[in-house]
Protein backbone atom coordinates (compact mmCIF):
# COMPACT_ATOMS: atom_id res chain seq x y z
CA UNK A 1 0.00 0.00 0.00
CA UNK A 2 1.65 3.07 -0.83
CA UNK A 3 2.08 5.59 1.75
CA UNK A 4 0.07 9.07 1.96
CA UNK A 5 2.95 10.64 0.54
CA UNK A 6 3.62 8.44 -2.45
CA UNK A 7 -0.28 8.75 -3.01
CA UNK A 8 -0.50 12.12 -3.22
CA UNK A 9 2.64 12.41 -5.25
CA UNK A 10 1.23 9.93 -8.24
CA UNK A 11 -2.15 11.95 -7.93
CA UNK A 12 -0.70 15.10 -8.63
CA UNK A 13 1.63 13.70 -11.30
CA UNK A 14 -1.58 11.82 -12.51
CA UNK A 15 -3.32 15.51 -13.20
CA UNK A 16 -0.51 16.26 -15.89
CA UNK A 17 -0.19 13.04 -17.78
CA UNK A 18 -3.73 11.48 -16.73
CA UNK A 19 -1.64 8.47 -15.09
CA UNK A 20 -4.50 6.94 -12.43
CA UNK A 21 -3.25 7.22 -9.00
CA UNK A 22 -2.31 4.17 -7.15
CA UNK A 23 -5.34 2.11 -5.85
CA UNK A 24 -8.05 4.26 -7.98
CA UNK A 25 -11.02 1.79 -7.96
CA UNK A 26 -14.10 2.38 -9.68
CA UNK A 27 -17.22 0.17 -10.45
CA UNK A 28 -17.20 -0.74 -14.48
CA UNK A 29 -13.59 0.23 -15.05
CA UNK A 30 -14.23 3.82 -15.67
CA UNK A 31 -12.15 5.32 -13.01
CA UNK A 32 -10.41 7.36 -16.11
CA UNK A 33 -13.22 9.40 -17.13
CA UNK A 34 -13.52 9.84 -12.92
CA UNK A 35 -10.02 11.03 -12.41
CA UNK A 36 -10.40 13.26 -15.45
CA UNK A 37 -13.08 15.38 -13.25
CA UNK A 38 -10.22 16.40 -11.03
CA UNK A 39 -8.09 16.94 -14.06
CA UNK A 40 -10.39 19.58 -15.76
CA UNK A 41 -11.56 21.13 -11.78
CA UNK A 42 -7.57 21.70 -11.74
CA UNK A 43 -7.09 22.72 -15.03
CA UNK A 44 -10.31 24.51 -15.76
CA UNK A 45 -10.36 26.60 -12.16
CA UNK A 46 -6.90 27.93 -12.81
CA UNK A 47 -7.44 28.99 -16.08
CA UNK A 48 -10.94 31.16 -15.00
CA UNK A 49 -8.55 32.07 -12.33
CA UNK A 50 -5.77 33.53 -14.92
CA UNK A 51 -9.02 34.74 -16.92
CA UNK A 52 -10.50 36.95 -14.23
CA UNK A 53 -7.23 38.25 -14.18
CA UNK A 54 -6.57 38.97 -17.92
CA UNK A 55 -9.69 39.42 -19.35
CA UNK A 56 -8.38 41.16 -22.05
CA UNK A 57 -5.75 38.87 -23.45
CA UNK A 58 -9.12 36.48 -22.86
CA UNK A 59 -10.91 38.71 -25.36
CA UNK A 60 -7.96 39.02 -27.44
CA UNK A 61 -7.30 35.42 -28.38
CA UNK A 62 -10.59 34.20 -27.67
CA UNK A 63 -11.90 31.72 -25.09
CA UNK A 64 -11.09 28.68 -27.09
CA UNK A 65 -7.57 29.39 -27.04
CA UNK A 66 -7.51 31.11 -23.45
CA UNK A 67 -8.64 27.73 -21.91
CA UNK A 68 -5.76 25.72 -23.84
CA UNK A 69 -3.28 28.76 -22.85
CA UNK A 70 -4.93 28.52 -19.10
CA UNK A 71 -4.12 25.06 -19.04
CA UNK A 72 -0.57 24.92 -20.30
CA UNK A 73 0.63 28.08 -18.45
CA UNK A 74 -1.01 26.28 -14.88
CA UNK A 75 1.07 23.08 -15.78
CA UNK A 76 4.00 24.87 -16.11
CA UNK A 77 3.48 27.82 -13.66
CA UNK A 78 1.67 26.45 -10.42
CA UNK A 79 0.69 28.79 -8.00
CA UNK A 80 2.98 28.85 -5.62
CA UNK A 81 0.70 29.37 -2.33
CA UNK A 82 -3.49 29.42 -2.56
CA UNK A 83 -3.63 32.94 -2.66
CA UNK A 84 -4.82 33.00 -5.92
CA UNK A 85 -5.09 36.77 -6.76
CA UNK A 86 -0.76 36.92 -6.52
CA UNK A 87 -0.46 34.09 -9.11
CA UNK A 88 0.04 34.80 -12.41
CA UNK A 89 3.12 37.55 -12.38
CA UNK A 90 5.17 35.50 -14.43
CA UNK A 91 2.13 35.68 -17.30
CA UNK A 92 2.98 38.17 -19.42
CA UNK A 93 6.71 36.95 -20.02
CA UNK A 94 5.11 33.80 -20.29
CA UNK A 95 2.99 34.95 -23.51
CA UNK A 96 5.77 36.79 -24.86
CA UNK A 97 7.67 33.17 -25.01
CA UNK A 98 4.66 31.63 -26.50
CA UNK A 99 5.32 30.37 -29.71
CA UNK A 100 1.79 30.61 -30.90
CA UNK A 101 1.94 34.26 -30.14
CA UNK A 102 4.51 35.27 -31.57
CA UNK A 103 2.94 37.07 -34.06
CA UNK A 104 1.32 39.62 -31.65
CA UNK A 105 4.14 41.49 -29.59
CA UNK A 106 1.64 43.55 -27.70
CA UNK A 107 0.51 40.64 -25.84
CA UNK A 108 2.86 40.60 -22.90
CA UNK A 109 2.62 44.29 -22.36
CA UNK A 110 -1.22 44.32 -22.55
CA UNK A 111 -0.71 41.49 -19.85
CA UNK A 112 1.65 43.70 -18.15
CA UNK A 113 -1.13 46.33 -17.77
CA UNK A 114 -3.77 43.88 -16.51
CA UNK A 115 -1.40 42.35 -13.73
CA UNK A 116 -1.12 46.16 -12.92
CA UNK A 117 -4.68 46.75 -12.61
CA UNK A 118 -4.72 43.76 -10.20
CA UNK A 119 -2.03 44.93 -8.04
CA UNK A 120 -3.88 48.32 -7.71
CA UNK A 121 -7.26 46.73 -6.87
CA UNK A 122 -5.43 44.57 -4.11
CA UNK A 123 -2.93 47.11 -2.90
CA UNK A 124 -2.77 48.32 0.46
CA UNK A 125 -4.98 51.07 2.32
CA UNK A 126 -3.85 54.74 2.81
CA UNK A 127 -5.39 57.59 3.37
CA UNK A 128 -4.93 60.17 1.11
CA UNK A 129 -2.63 63.26 1.19
CA UNK A 130 -4.51 66.36 2.44
CA UNK A 131 -2.98 69.06 -0.19
CA UNK A 132 -3.07 71.60 2.47
CA UNK A 133 0.01 69.93 4.31
CA UNK A 134 2.30 70.35 1.60
CA UNK A 135 0.91 73.75 0.39
CA UNK A 136 3.64 76.02 0.08
CA UNK A 137 6.49 73.45 0.42
CA UNK A 138 9.84 74.04 -0.97
CA UNK A 139 10.27 71.87 -3.99
CA UNK A 140 13.74 71.06 -3.12
CA UNK A 141 12.92 69.62 -0.22
CA UNK A 142 9.41 67.93 -0.48
CA UNK A 143 9.57 64.49 -1.09
CA UNK A 144 6.12 63.05 -1.69
CA UNK A 145 4.80 59.10 -0.78
CA UNK A 146 3.03 57.70 -3.29
CA UNK A 147 0.15 55.47 -3.10
CA UNK A 148 0.72 51.84 -3.07
CA UNK A 149 -1.82 51.05 -5.64
CA UNK A 150 -0.07 53.47 -7.82
CA UNK A 151 2.13 52.34 -10.41
CA UNK A 152 3.57 53.51 -13.96
CA UNK A 153 4.86 51.29 -17.03
CA UNK A 154 6.04 51.86 -20.19
CA UNK A 155 4.86 49.78 -23.44
CA UNK A 156 6.81 49.10 -26.85
CA UNK A 157 3.44 48.56 -28.58
CA UNK A 158 0.08 50.05 -28.74
CA UNK A 159 -0.36 47.88 -25.59
CA UNK A 160 -3.01 50.75 -23.91
CA UNK A 161 -5.14 51.51 -26.60
CA UNK A 162 -5.63 48.16 -27.43
CA UNK A 163 -6.83 47.75 -24.14
CA UNK A 164 -8.98 50.43 -24.06
CA UNK A 165 -10.20 49.21 -27.75
CA UNK A 166 -11.60 46.31 -25.96
CA UNK A 167 -12.92 47.47 -23.01
CA UNK A 168 -16.76 47.19 -22.76
CA UNK A 169 -18.43 49.53 -24.80
CA UNK A 170 -15.47 50.95 -26.49
CA UNK A 171 -14.83 51.73 -29.53
CA UNK A 172 -12.72 49.38 -31.68
CA UNK A 173 -12.15 52.14 -34.36
CA UNK A 174 -9.38 54.12 -33.11
CA UNK A 175 -6.23 53.99 -34.34
CA UNK A 176 -3.31 52.33 -33.66
CA UNK A 177 -0.65 54.82 -32.86
CA UNK A 178 3.15 53.65 -33.67
CA UNK A 179 5.85 54.28 -30.85
CA UNK A 180 5.88 53.47 -26.95
CA UNK A 181 3.13 54.59 -24.70
CA UNK A 182 3.27 55.03 -21.12
CA UNK A 183 0.48 54.29 -18.35
CA UNK A 184 -0.18 55.48 -14.77
CA UNK A 185 -2.50 52.74 -13.13
CA UNK A 186 -3.65 53.63 -9.67
CA UNK A 187 -6.64 53.01 -7.17
CA UNK A 188 -8.48 55.89 -6.63
CA UNK A 189 -10.36 57.81 -3.72
CA UNK A 190 -13.78 55.68 -4.67
CA UNK A 191 -11.53 52.33 -4.58
CA UNK A 192 -11.57 51.97 -8.69
CA UNK A 193 -8.71 51.32 -10.67
CA UNK A 194 -7.54 54.19 -12.88
CA UNK A 195 -5.66 53.70 -15.98
CA UNK A 196 -4.18 56.27 -17.60
CA UNK A 197 -1.89 58.15 -20.47
CA UNK A 198 0.78 59.96 -19.56
CA UNK A 199 4.17 61.18 -21.12
CA UNK A 200 7.56 60.05 -21.04
CA UNK A 201 8.38 62.85 -18.55
CA UNK A 202 5.74 62.06 -16.30
CA UNK A 203 6.58 58.26 -15.85
CA UNK A 204 10.41 59.55 -15.25
CA UNK A 205 9.27 61.68 -12.50
CA UNK A 206 6.57 58.96 -10.97
CA UNK A 207 9.89 56.47 -11.04
CA UNK A 208 12.04 59.13 -8.95
CA UNK A 209 9.18 60.11 -6.53
CA UNK A 210 8.56 56.65 -6.01
CA UNK A 211 12.74 56.05 -5.10
CA UNK A 212 12.11 59.25 -2.53
CA UNK A 213 13.95 61.65 -4.59
CA UNK A 214 12.20 65.67 -4.06
CA UNK A 215 9.47 66.60 -5.98
CA UNK A 216 12.28 69.41 -7.69
CA UNK A 217 14.71 66.56 -8.02
CA UNK A 218 12.24 64.00 -9.95
CA UNK A 219 10.84 67.19 -12.10
CA UNK A 220 14.55 67.87 -12.86
CA UNK A 221 15.31 64.42 -14.08
CA UNK A 222 11.68 64.31 -15.67
CA UNK A 223 12.25 67.91 -17.97
CA UNK A 224 16.19 66.58 -18.93
CA UNK A 225 14.66 63.08 -20.40
CA UNK A 226 11.66 64.17 -21.84
CA UNK A 227 12.54 68.15 -22.75
CA UNK A 228 9.70 70.90 -22.39
CA UNK A 229 7.97 68.63 -19.60
CA UNK A 230 5.94 70.12 -17.65
CA UNK A 231 5.11 68.31 -14.24
CA UNK A 232 1.82 70.14 -13.12
CA UNK A 233 -0.88 67.91 -15.38
CA UNK A 234 0.60 64.31 -13.43
CA UNK A 235 1.06 66.15 -10.09
CA UNK A 236 -2.56 66.85 -10.29
CA UNK A 237 -3.95 64.10 -11.40
CA UNK A 238 -2.32 62.15 -8.26
CA UNK A 239 -3.45 64.57 -6.00
CA UNK A 240 -6.80 64.62 -7.00
CA UNK A 241 -7.16 60.35 -7.17
CA UNK A 242 -5.50 60.26 -4.23
CA UNK A 243 -1.71 59.14 -5.40
CA UNK A 244 -0.08 60.76 -2.57
CA UNK A 245 -0.37 59.58 0.74
CA UNK A 246 0.69 60.84 4.37
CA UNK A 247 4.65 59.85 4.75
CA UNK A 248 4.92 56.58 7.07
CA UNK A 249 5.43 57.53 10.65
CA UNK A 250 9.13 57.13 10.75
CA UNK B 1 -17.48 25.06 17.98
CA UNK B 2 -19.47 27.82 16.18
CA UNK B 3 -21.32 30.92 17.37
CA UNK B 4 -23.33 31.29 13.75
CA UNK B 5 -26.97 31.63 14.39
CA UNK B 6 -29.09 28.98 13.47
CA UNK B 7 -31.06 30.33 10.70
CA UNK B 8 -30.10 30.85 6.74
CA UNK B 9 -26.73 32.36 5.21
CA UNK B 10 -25.45 32.73 1.85
CA UNK B 11 -22.33 32.70 0.01
CA UNK B 12 -21.35 36.65 -0.31
CA UNK B 13 -20.03 37.59 -4.05
CA UNK B 14 -18.94 40.77 -4.04
CA UNK B 15 -20.91 41.50 -7.38
CA UNK B 16 -24.35 41.27 -5.14
CA UNK B 17 -22.68 43.78 -2.52
CA UNK B 18 -24.73 46.88 -3.61
CA UNK B 19 -28.23 44.66 -3.57
CA UNK B 20 -27.38 43.51 -0.16
CA UNK B 21 -27.07 46.95 1.10
CA UNK B 22 -29.91 48.03 -0.65
CA UNK B 23 -32.35 45.42 0.51
CA UNK B 24 -33.48 44.85 4.30
CA UNK B 25 -31.13 42.56 6.30
CA UNK B 26 -32.79 39.32 5.24
CA UNK B 27 -29.42 36.94 5.84
CA UNK B 28 -28.67 35.49 8.93
CA UNK B 29 -24.57 35.15 8.09
CA UNK B 30 -22.84 35.79 4.83
CA UNK B 31 -19.83 32.96 4.05
CA UNK B 32 -16.99 33.71 2.78
CA UNK B 33 -13.96 32.13 1.25
CA UNK B 34 -10.78 33.04 2.77
CA UNK B 35 -8.41 33.19 0.09
CA UNK B 36 -10.50 35.81 -1.30
CA UNK B 37 -9.69 38.55 1.09
CA UNK B 38 -5.63 37.40 1.65
CA UNK B 39 -5.16 40.79 -0.39
CA UNK B 40 -3.69 44.02 1.62
CA UNK B 41 -6.41 46.27 0.89
CA UNK B 42 -9.48 47.67 -1.48
CA UNK B 43 -12.88 46.57 -2.49
CA UNK B 44 -12.31 42.77 -1.03
CA UNK B 45 -11.69 44.12 2.97
CA UNK B 46 -14.25 47.47 2.55
CA UNK B 47 -17.15 45.24 1.84
CA UNK B 48 -16.13 42.95 4.37
CA UNK B 49 -15.66 45.41 6.60
CA UNK B 50 -18.88 46.96 6.06
CA UNK B 51 -20.84 43.28 5.39
CA UNK B 52 -19.35 42.81 8.65
CA UNK B 53 -20.67 45.59 10.44
CA UNK B 54 -24.42 43.95 10.79
CA UNK B 55 -24.01 40.59 9.91
CA UNK B 56 -22.79 37.04 11.24
CA UNK B 57 -19.33 35.81 8.86
CA UNK B 58 -18.45 32.13 8.46
CA UNK B 59 -14.77 32.35 7.04
CA UNK B 60 -14.32 29.46 5.36
CA UNK B 61 -10.89 28.09 3.84
CA UNK B 62 -10.36 26.47 0.37
CA UNK B 63 -7.02 25.93 0.42
CA UNK B 64 -4.95 24.54 3.82
CA UNK B 65 -4.45 21.31 2.60
CA UNK B 66 -5.33 19.70 5.98
CA UNK B 67 -5.88 16.35 3.75
CA UNK B 68 -2.33 16.58 2.80
CA UNK B 69 0.29 14.59 3.49
CA UNK B 70 2.85 17.59 4.08
CA UNK B 71 3.01 19.79 6.77
CA UNK B 72 0.55 22.38 7.08
CA UNK B 73 1.60 25.83 5.04
CA UNK B 74 2.69 27.82 8.26
CA UNK B 75 2.76 31.25 6.07
CA UNK B 76 -0.94 30.62 5.11
CA UNK B 77 -2.11 29.84 8.74
CA UNK B 78 -0.72 32.80 9.71
CA UNK B 79 -2.86 34.61 6.54
CA UNK B 80 -6.21 32.80 8.45
CA UNK B 81 -5.00 34.17 11.92
CA UNK B 82 -5.21 37.70 11.02
CA UNK B 83 -8.21 37.32 9.21
CA UNK B 84 -9.18 35.70 12.23
CA UNK B 85 -8.01 38.50 14.26
CA UNK B 86 -9.58 41.14 11.99
CA UNK B 87 -12.83 40.15 11.57
CA UNK B 88 -13.78 37.51 14.29
CA UNK B 89 -15.93 35.41 12.42
CA UNK B 90 -18.70 33.38 13.96
CA UNK B 91 -16.67 30.07 12.46
CA UNK B 92 -13.86 29.02 10.54
CA UNK B 93 -14.12 25.74 8.08
CA UNK B 94 -11.88 23.57 6.28
CA UNK B 95 -12.16 20.64 4.24
CA UNK B 96 -11.52 17.03 4.35
CA UNK B 97 -9.38 17.14 1.29
CA UNK B 98 -5.83 18.15 0.23
CA UNK B 99 -4.71 20.70 -2.63
CA UNK B 100 -1.00 21.45 -1.89
CA UNK B 101 1.67 19.07 -2.66
CA UNK B 102 4.78 20.39 -2.33
CA UNK B 103 5.48 23.93 -3.65
CA UNK B 104 2.43 23.55 -5.62
CA UNK B 105 -0.94 24.86 -5.01
CA UNK B 106 -3.37 22.66 -7.50
CA UNK B 107 -6.72 24.94 -6.52
CA UNK B 108 -9.05 21.92 -6.40
CA UNK B 109 -10.54 20.10 -3.24
CA UNK B 110 -8.26 16.59 -3.98
CA UNK B 111 -9.46 12.85 -2.40
CA UNK B 112 -7.23 10.95 0.03
CA UNK B 113 -7.61 7.40 1.31
CA UNK B 114 -9.07 6.74 4.33
CA UNK B 115 -6.21 4.51 6.59
CA UNK B 116 -5.26 5.05 10.08
CA UNK B 117 -1.98 6.68 8.25
CA UNK B 118 -3.98 9.52 6.96
CA UNK B 119 -6.59 9.86 10.17
CA UNK B 120 -3.54 10.69 12.15
CA UNK B 121 -2.52 13.45 9.54
CA UNK B 122 -5.55 14.80 9.88
CA UNK B 123 -5.62 15.26 13.37
CA UNK B 124 -2.47 16.43 13.50
CA UNK B 125 -3.21 19.51 10.87
CA UNK B 126 -6.61 20.14 12.62
CA UNK B 127 -4.94 20.53 16.35
CA UNK B 128 -2.25 22.78 15.16
CA UNK B 129 -5.37 24.94 13.00
CA UNK B 130 -7.17 25.20 16.26
CA UNK B 131 -3.95 25.63 18.33
CA UNK B 132 -2.83 28.75 15.87
CA UNK B 133 -6.08 30.26 15.49
CA UNK B 134 -7.52 29.48 19.53
CA UNK B 135 -10.69 28.17 18.21
CA UNK B 136 -12.54 24.92 17.53
CA UNK B 137 -13.20 24.81 13.53
CA UNK B 138 -15.42 22.64 11.22
CA UNK B 139 -14.26 19.94 9.22
CA UNK B 140 -16.77 19.70 5.63
CA UNK B 141 -17.56 16.21 4.24
CA UNK B 142 -15.88 16.02 0.82
CA UNK B 143 -17.89 15.53 -3.28
CA UNK B 144 -15.69 12.55 -4.51
CA UNK B 145 -14.88 11.07 -7.65
CA UNK B 146 -13.15 8.39 -6.52
CA UNK B 147 -12.94 5.23 -4.04
CA UNK B 148 -9.31 4.17 -3.14
CA UNK B 149 -8.86 0.39 -2.94
CA UNK B 150 -6.73 1.18 0.58
CA UNK B 151 -9.28 2.78 2.24
CA UNK B 152 -9.51 0.62 5.20
CA UNK B 153 -12.40 3.03 7.38
CA UNK B 154 -15.94 4.70 5.95
CA UNK B 155 -16.13 7.81 5.94
CA UNK B 156 -18.34 8.84 8.81
CA UNK B 157 -16.14 6.75 10.94
CA UNK B 158 -13.34 8.57 10.00
CA UNK B 159 -14.95 11.71 10.41
CA UNK B 160 -16.60 10.66 14.22
CA UNK B 161 -12.92 9.34 15.32
CA UNK B 162 -11.20 12.79 13.62
CA UNK B 163 -13.90 14.82 15.89
CA UNK B 164 -13.43 12.24 18.79
CA UNK B 165 -9.42 13.06 18.59
CA UNK B 166 -9.74 16.77 18.01
CA UNK B 167 -12.62 17.92 19.35
CA UNK B 168 -13.89 20.06 16.11
CA UNK B 169 -16.93 19.93 14.71
CA UNK B 170 -18.31 19.21 11.46
CA UNK B 171 -19.85 21.14 8.30
CA UNK B 172 -22.16 18.71 6.47
CA UNK B 173 -22.80 19.32 3.08
CA UNK B 174 -25.88 17.61 2.02
CA UNK B 175 -25.01 18.14 -1.70
CA UNK B 176 -21.85 16.58 -1.07
CA UNK B 177 -23.44 13.64 0.46
CA UNK B 178 -25.72 13.05 -2.63
CA UNK B 179 -22.71 13.76 -5.52
CA UNK B 180 -20.37 11.39 -3.60
CA UNK B 181 -23.08 8.75 -2.64
CA UNK B 182 -23.96 8.90 -6.55
CA UNK B 183 -20.67 8.69 -7.76
CA UNK B 184 -20.48 5.39 -5.49
CA UNK B 185 -23.46 3.98 -6.26
CA UNK B 186 -24.45 4.07 -2.82
CA UNK B 187 -27.81 5.56 -0.41
CA UNK B 188 -27.06 8.65 0.94
CA UNK B 189 -29.78 8.01 3.32
CA UNK B 190 -27.03 5.24 5.02
CA UNK B 191 -24.32 7.81 4.79
CA UNK B 192 -26.37 10.60 6.58
CA UNK B 193 -27.68 7.57 9.19
CA UNK B 194 -24.37 6.98 10.22
CA UNK B 195 -22.81 10.37 9.96
CA UNK B 196 -22.19 11.72 13.57
CA UNK B 197 -24.72 14.72 13.65
CA UNK B 198 -24.32 15.67 17.12
CA UNK B 199 -20.66 17.58 15.53
CA UNK B 200 -22.61 19.34 13.03
CA UNK B 201 -21.99 23.13 13.58
CA UNK B 202 -23.66 24.19 9.71
CA UNK B 203 -25.11 22.78 6.78
CA UNK B 204 -24.06 23.36 3.17
CA UNK B 205 -26.44 23.42 0.42
CA UNK B 206 -24.91 23.64 -3.69
CA UNK B 207 -25.48 22.61 -6.88
CA UNK B 208 -24.00 19.98 -8.87
CA UNK B 209 -24.33 18.71 -12.87
CA UNK B 210 -25.11 15.64 -13.64
CA UNK B 211 -23.14 13.51 -16.67
CA UNK B 212 -23.62 10.22 -17.62
CA UNK B 213 -20.36 7.51 -18.01
CA UNK B 214 -20.46 3.79 -18.80
CA UNK B 215 -20.39 2.71 -15.69
CA UNK B 216 -23.16 5.12 -14.15
CA UNK B 217 -24.46 8.53 -13.27
CA UNK B 218 -21.37 10.83 -12.49
CA UNK B 219 -22.16 14.14 -10.73
CA UNK B 220 -19.78 16.60 -10.24
CA UNK B 221 -20.23 19.68 -7.48
CA UNK B 222 -20.02 22.60 -9.51
CA UNK B 223 -22.36 24.84 -7.10
CA UNK B 224 -23.49 26.92 -10.28
CA UNK B 225 -27.00 25.81 -10.30
CA UNK B 226 -30.35 26.17 -7.95
CA UNK B 227 -29.55 23.15 -5.26
CA UNK B 228 -31.27 19.99 -6.58
CA UNK B 229 -34.59 18.66 -5.62
CA UNK B 230 -33.48 15.26 -3.96
CA UNK B 231 -30.84 17.74 -2.29
CA UNK B 232 -33.70 19.67 -0.84
CA UNK B 233 -35.44 16.26 0.42
CA UNK B 234 -32.03 15.01 2.09
CA UNK B 235 -32.04 18.42 3.61
CA UNK B 236 -35.40 18.69 5.01
CA UNK B 237 -35.10 15.27 6.87
CA UNK B 238 -31.52 16.05 8.64
CA UNK B 239 -33.05 19.07 9.94
CA UNK B 240 -35.99 17.10 10.94
CA UNK B 241 -33.83 14.53 13.11
CA UNK B 242 -31.46 17.64 14.43
CA UNK B 243 -33.59 20.73 14.90
CA UNK B 244 -32.55 24.18 13.20
CA UNK B 245 -29.08 24.92 12.95
CA UNK B 246 -26.96 27.47 10.63
CA UNK B 247 -27.53 26.49 7.06
CA UNK B 248 -25.65 28.19 4.12
CA UNK B 249 -26.82 27.62 0.39
CA UNK B 250 -23.61 28.49 -1.63
CA UNK B 251 -23.64 29.55 -5.63
CA UNK B 252 -19.80 30.08 -6.95
CA UNK B 253 -20.11 29.81 -10.56
CA UNK B 254 -22.12 31.30 -13.30
CA UNK B 255 -23.28 33.72 -9.66
CA UNK B 256 -26.90 34.44 -10.68
CA UNK B 257 -28.83 37.76 -10.34
CA UNK B 258 -29.36 38.17 -5.90
CA UNK B 259 -32.81 37.75 -5.85
CA UNK B 260 -32.19 34.10 -7.35
CA UNK B 261 -29.92 33.54 -4.42
CA UNK B 262 -32.48 35.48 -1.78
CA UNK B 263 -35.05 32.82 -3.08
CA UNK B 264 -33.15 29.63 -2.77
CA UNK B 265 -32.33 31.24 0.78
CA UNK B 266 -35.71 31.68 1.12
CA UNK B 267 -36.42 27.42 0.80
CA UNK B 268 -33.98 26.35 2.93
CA UNK B 269 -35.50 28.64 5.69
CA UNK B 270 -38.99 27.32 4.85
CA UNK B 271 -37.37 24.12 5.76
CA UNK B 272 -35.92 25.25 8.87
CA UNK B 273 -39.17 27.13 9.80
CA UNK B 274 -41.50 23.93 9.39
CA UNK B 275 -39.29 21.56 11.42
CA UNK B 276 -39.35 24.25 14.44
CA UNK B 277 -42.91 24.58 13.96
CA UNK B 278 -43.12 20.60 13.97
CA UNK B 279 -40.17 20.81 16.78
CA UNK B 280 -42.54 23.35 19.19
CA UNK B 281 -45.73 21.07 18.37
CA UNK B 282 -43.75 17.66 20.45
CA UNK B 283 -42.84 19.76 23.04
Amino acid sequence: MPSHPEFAGSFAEGLRTAALPPGAVFCDGDADLRFAVYRNNVSHSLSEALGQRFPVIRRLVGDPFFAALGRVYSETHRPRTPVLLDWGDSFPDFLAGFAPLAGYPYMRDVARLEWARGRAYHAADAAPLDPAAVAGADPSRLVLTLHPSVQVLQFGAAALTIWRQNQPGADAAQRIPSGDQFALVLRDRSLAVQVHEISQGDLILVEHLATGATLHAAAELAQWADPGHAPQTVLVLLMQAGGFIHPPES
Amino acid sequence: MTHLPSGVGVGFKSAHFEAIRASARQMDFFEIHAENYMGAGGVPHAQLTALREDHAISLHGVGLSIGGPGPLDRDHLERLRALCLRYQPESFSEHLAWSSHGTEYLNDLLPLPYTPETLALVCDHIDEVQEALGRRMLLENPSTYLMFEQSSIEETAFLREIVRRTGCGLLLDVNNVFVSAANQQRDPRAYLADFPVEAVGEIHLGGHDEDHLPGGALLIDTHGSPVAEPVWTLFAEVIARIGACPVLVEWDNDVPEWPVLQAEAARARSVLNAAGHRHALAS
